[in-house]
């Protein structure tokens, strides 16, 4: 496609010779690389509560980011108006960065390669607002339907539709048509006068809304939100210390999101601060450990077309068989490693730099039987669903909340337990891996990653595991 | 600066198209920021922007929109956007703008913009962030890497009016500088940070004392161990106490409490936590974070008792949540520049105690004292805590060695009313602010 059909072309009428001209004007002082990455972001979201859509908002952003590369250094400035002299004010600024002569040798545009994962025809965020509004009062009468302890519902439905336009000083020139839908269903269950548990569930991707038709129904995400609320009504308080983990299949995947993914971006590594700096080649996990990142998986929720540097997304092997391969790389990062990259450099918007981020983490599946697994645990916890996470990346500890837990009990499970946070180190925690199983699961779409303020949407996924030790933050004995 | 008239436009114009009541939000905001590393330029990002909300009511129901075109085209295509959602939403008895008797703004400077937040030359910006840097490294040969220190400037204005008459706007600029070392001894390598921010440039603490600090936190995490489970009581140092703080306003911000959705809920004038624990939300104080003269629905901002010596004595309430319990908006609504209000703080903090970090330190025979928390894990609906930490063991009122890889558990309702003793080093570093806090037990998870 070239630029006179693309988005920015017909909408705003931007011309390669636009775009050669921004690009001098950033290189003006001197710089060695510059980019252009122009967003027009449409958002909207709906939300019922006590029965009521109570909010909706929708709203629209666009704007131009530029970025200048001088050795290490970067220089960035953002517009949220597209008029020429407001984009060569912005690439003036950025250019301040460098100080030297003009080295601009321009040889014009090539389109970029890039896949083709989400074919939506008609992105949610392009359909009318009722048949939205639809699908979540389905979720607030499945989710009361379902049981009658339950006393709260909140359903939404959040999507997005971003067109984006990536112009690189090194003659790439790339476009994106990024749909994404997120469903969930929030619910409080209590019975009499005991404690109220909260259950969520959550899902979507970069999907039309005959997803939500036919895969995953709002009644699917409402029955799976109550039942946590209800299973958590019975919970006994979580153990504390070293125990045996099993986790199941699918979102506990955030185990190495946490564990190994943010300590595998390129930068932490690049400045040494990583607890997996000078690590590849090295054994930093059971030899039943193949761990990848995969921008490429259709339709998912962190897959991209092309990252947000223009270049195409591809599978990446993090750790192959225990064994650390490889890091996730960035056009910066490529640049002063002189490695390639990956593919993964990721940003929030038009007035966020780019970074190495991940896209799609999970652990390849392996041979053991799910069922095994759990039969062969004489004591443990089984964590079948997680909330959040988090990590220092230099110490390489990392925790995640374990949503929906049970303690094992002679190769059963038993009992459910109340919320408790896991803590291990991300170099060793993995080398205690003694079971993979046969069951890999990617979650069903509702990953967001944060880095030095930057969100974006991502996915984890993973078989059920084994970890022979790790720390259990509960309060019981 | 923006021209508040074109928020009252908005309104106007939602008015004509059919709208019964209308509030419309205009932001502007321009960021600097210079990030060093090794003692060298690597970042310098300096941009601004702008967003405008709408949020319509049509009788009962609701509609909202924004946009980042502020010309004439945008505002009117705003207003259809806001309207045209406003048909899909549903009836709802308590939504509503204030009351006009409500509405109003705060008198007097409350100190919230400085000039000499953008009289700072990009070279000085630099050369105070290089200093920072630099400090860290002078201060302890351990720190061997760095992952920078930044220089960040911001200023920006809001502009908000409604239906009802109200149109305020309010200037704000801010200023930080923080650094990230990292130290190094045998296979032990750790970082922390240490920061200073203020609305004024002329308030920021020096490079040298805060590169100091941060490479002091740095050091003393070196060689840290993990100890073995068992239950002791656990000292939070300011900025540890101050997100145990930030749980507390969650339990208490009207949206949780009128679903039942906090272990707070249904306990106004009930004993909650121990005599030591008075918490305030004062909006008001000249200079700080959590100040502004009116909040985001257009009424002035107060001081509230929340907690009073251990009794709840008051919620955080909006407009609607106020509504729904029965009770009067607390002037807390906040929001970004559309949608309904939440419900947000002022400066929220807990009162001061006598006792010095030192005291309270020297009175633990065995216990932990937190420097850092990392995770997720609170439950504000059962009152369930259980976070990852690391920091110092406590022997004989002494810190013995660095810990990490640890959790501590209890629950809010247990720390609440086993809190001991109340630091008096009372700082305000953000919105949210707490001197050192002793929890007499909590159950530590390790080995």
């Amino acid at each position: 496609m070239g630029l006179s059909d693309s988005f920015f072309g017909q909408k705003f009428g931007i011309t390669e010779h636009d775009l050669e001209s921004y690009i001098s004007e950033a290189l003006s002082a001197g710089g060695e690389y510059a980019d252009l990455y122009f967003e027009y972001l449409a958002t909207s979201s709906i939300s019922i509560d006590e029965s009521i859509v109570k909010s909706a908002v929708q709203g629209v952003s666009l704007g131009v980011g530029v970025r200048v590369i001088s050795g290490e250094r970067t220089g960035y400035a953002y517009s949220d108006d597209l008029s020429p002299e407001k984009i060569r004010k912005a690439a003036r600024v950025a250019a301040c960065i460098a100080n030297g002569p003009s080295k601009v040798d321009k040889t014009g545009f090539e389109s970029g390669r890039r896949h083709d994962l989400y074919p939506v025809l008609t992105a949610p965020n392009e359909t009318g607002l009722a048949e939205r509004v639809e699908l979540v009062k389905r979720a607030d009468r499945a989710a009361r339907a379902a049981d009658n302890r339950v006393f709260q519902v909140q359903a939404s439905f959040v999507d997005s539709l971003r067109h984006v336009l990536v112009a690189t000083s090194d003659g790439v020139l790339s476009t994106d048509r990024q749909p994404l839908a997120r469903m969930g269903v929030a619910v409080l269950a209590r019975d009499g006068d005991g404690t109220p548990q909260r259950g969520y569930s959550g899902g979507g991707g970069r999907v039309g809304l005959e997803f939500f038709e036919n895969d995953k129904t709002p009644e699917h995400f409402a029955r799976e939100s109550v039942r946590q609320a209800i299973v958590q009504l019975d919970a006994v308080p979580a153990p504390a210390g070293e125990m045996t983990v099993v986790l199941g299949p699918g979102w506990p995947g955030i185990l190495l999101h946490e564990a190994v993914g943010h300590g595998l971006e390129a930068d932490f590594n690049r400045k040494k601060v990583s607890a997996f700096s000078d690590r590849i080649g090295q054994q930093v996990a059971s030899p039943l450990c193949t761990v990848v990142d995969d921008g490429t998986i259709r339709n998912r929720r962190g897959s991209l077309n092309v990252d947000d540097e223009g270049a195409p997304t591809q599978q990446n092997v993090l750790i192959e068989k225990g064994i650390l391969r490889g890091y996730l790389v960035d056009k910066l990062s490529s640049r002063l490693l002189r490695a390639p990259s990956t593919g993964s450099g990721r940003r929030e918007s038009y007035q966020c730099i780019p970074m190495p981020r991940m896209t799609n983490t999970f652990m390849m599946a392996g041979d053991a039987d799910p069922e095994e697994i759990i039969r062969s645990t004489p004591r443990g916890l089984y964590c079948a669903n997680f909330g959040g996470g988090q990590v220092d990346i230099t110490s390489g500890n990392f925790v995640f909340s374990a949503a929906e837990s049970y303690l094992i009990e002679d190769g059963h499970i038993t009992r459910p337990v109340r919320g408790a946070t896991l803590i291990g180190n991300g170099p060793e925690a993995l080398k205690y891996v003694s079971q993979v199983g046969h069951d890999l699961q990617l979650d069903e779409g509702i990953g967001i990653c944060g880095k030095e303020g930057q969100s974006v949407p991502v996915g984890v996924g993973i078989p059920t595991i084994k970890i022979d030790r790790m720390t259990v933050g509960g309060t019981a004995g | 600066m923006i021209d508040p008239e074109l928020a009252q436009k908005a309104v106007r114009l939602a008015l004509e198209r059919g709208a019964t009541d209308a509030e419309c939000t205009l932001a502007e905001g321009d960021e600097f920021s210079a990030v060093v590393r090794m003692q060298s330029l690597e970042k310098l990002i300096d941009a601004g922007s702008r967003s405008a909300g709408l949020r319509v009511l049509v009788g009962q129901r609701t509609g909202s929109a924004y946009t980042s075109d502020l010309s004439s085209e945008g505002i009117r295509k705003l207003v259809e956007s806001a309207l045209a959602v406003a048909e899909i939403t549903t009836d709802d008895p308590y939504a509503g703008l204030p009351d006009a008797a409500e509405l109003g703004t705060i008198s007097g400077d409350l100190q919230l913009y400085s000039d000499d937040v953008n009289a700072v030359d990009t070279a000085e910006r630099v050369r105070e962030a290089l200093e920072t840097e630099e400090a860290a490294f002078a201060t302890d040969p351990r720190i061997t890497n760095s992952e920078g220190a930044s220089f960040g400037a911001y200023s920006g204005e809001r502009v908000f009016a409604n239906s009802r008459g109200f149109v305020g706007s309010y200037r704000m600029s801010s200023c930080s500088l923080s650094t990230t070392p990292v130290a190094r001894q045998g296979d032990s390598m750790e970082r922390d940070y240490w920061f200073s921010s203020a609305r004024s440039h002329a308030k920021l603490e020096s490079p040298a004392a805060i590169g100091r600090r941060a490479a002091e936190r740095t050091v003393r995490r070196l060689g840290a161990r993990k100890v073995s489970t068992q239950n002791v009581p656990v000292i939070f140092d300011p900025m540890t106490a101050r997100s145990l703080i930030g749980a507390i306003f969650d339990a208490i911000e009207g949206d949780a409490v009128y679903r039942n959705a906090s272990f707070l809920a249904g306990k106004l004038g009930e004993r909650v936590a121990s005599e030591q624990v008075t918490i305030i939300d004062d909006g008001t104080i000249p200079g700080l974070f959590g100040t502004s003269p009116f909040d985001d629905e257009g009424v002035p901002s107060r001081r509230t008792v929340v907690i009073d010596r251990g009794v709840l004595r008051s919620y955080l309430l909006n407009t609607y949540t106020a509504r729904k319990l029965g009770l009067r908006t607390t002037g807390n609504a906040a929001r970004g520049v559309t949608g309904n209000a939440g419900v947000g703080h002022g400066n929220f903090f807990l009162e001061k105690g006598t006792r010095s970090p030192e005291e309270m330190i020297r009175g633990v025979r065995q216990g932990l004292y937190v420097t850092e928390l990392i995770g997720q894990g609170v439950n504000i609906v059962t009152g369930d805590y259980s976070r990852g930490a690391a920091g110092l063991w406590i022997e004989n009122g002494e810190f013995a060695y660095p810990v990490s890889e640890i959790t501590i558990a209890s629950t809010l309702q247990r720390m609440l009313t086993g809190l001991e003793t109340v630091g008096s080093d009372l700082e305000f570093r953000g919105s949210v602010a707490s001197p050192t806090l002793l929890i007499g037990e909590m159950t530590i998870s390790g080995q």
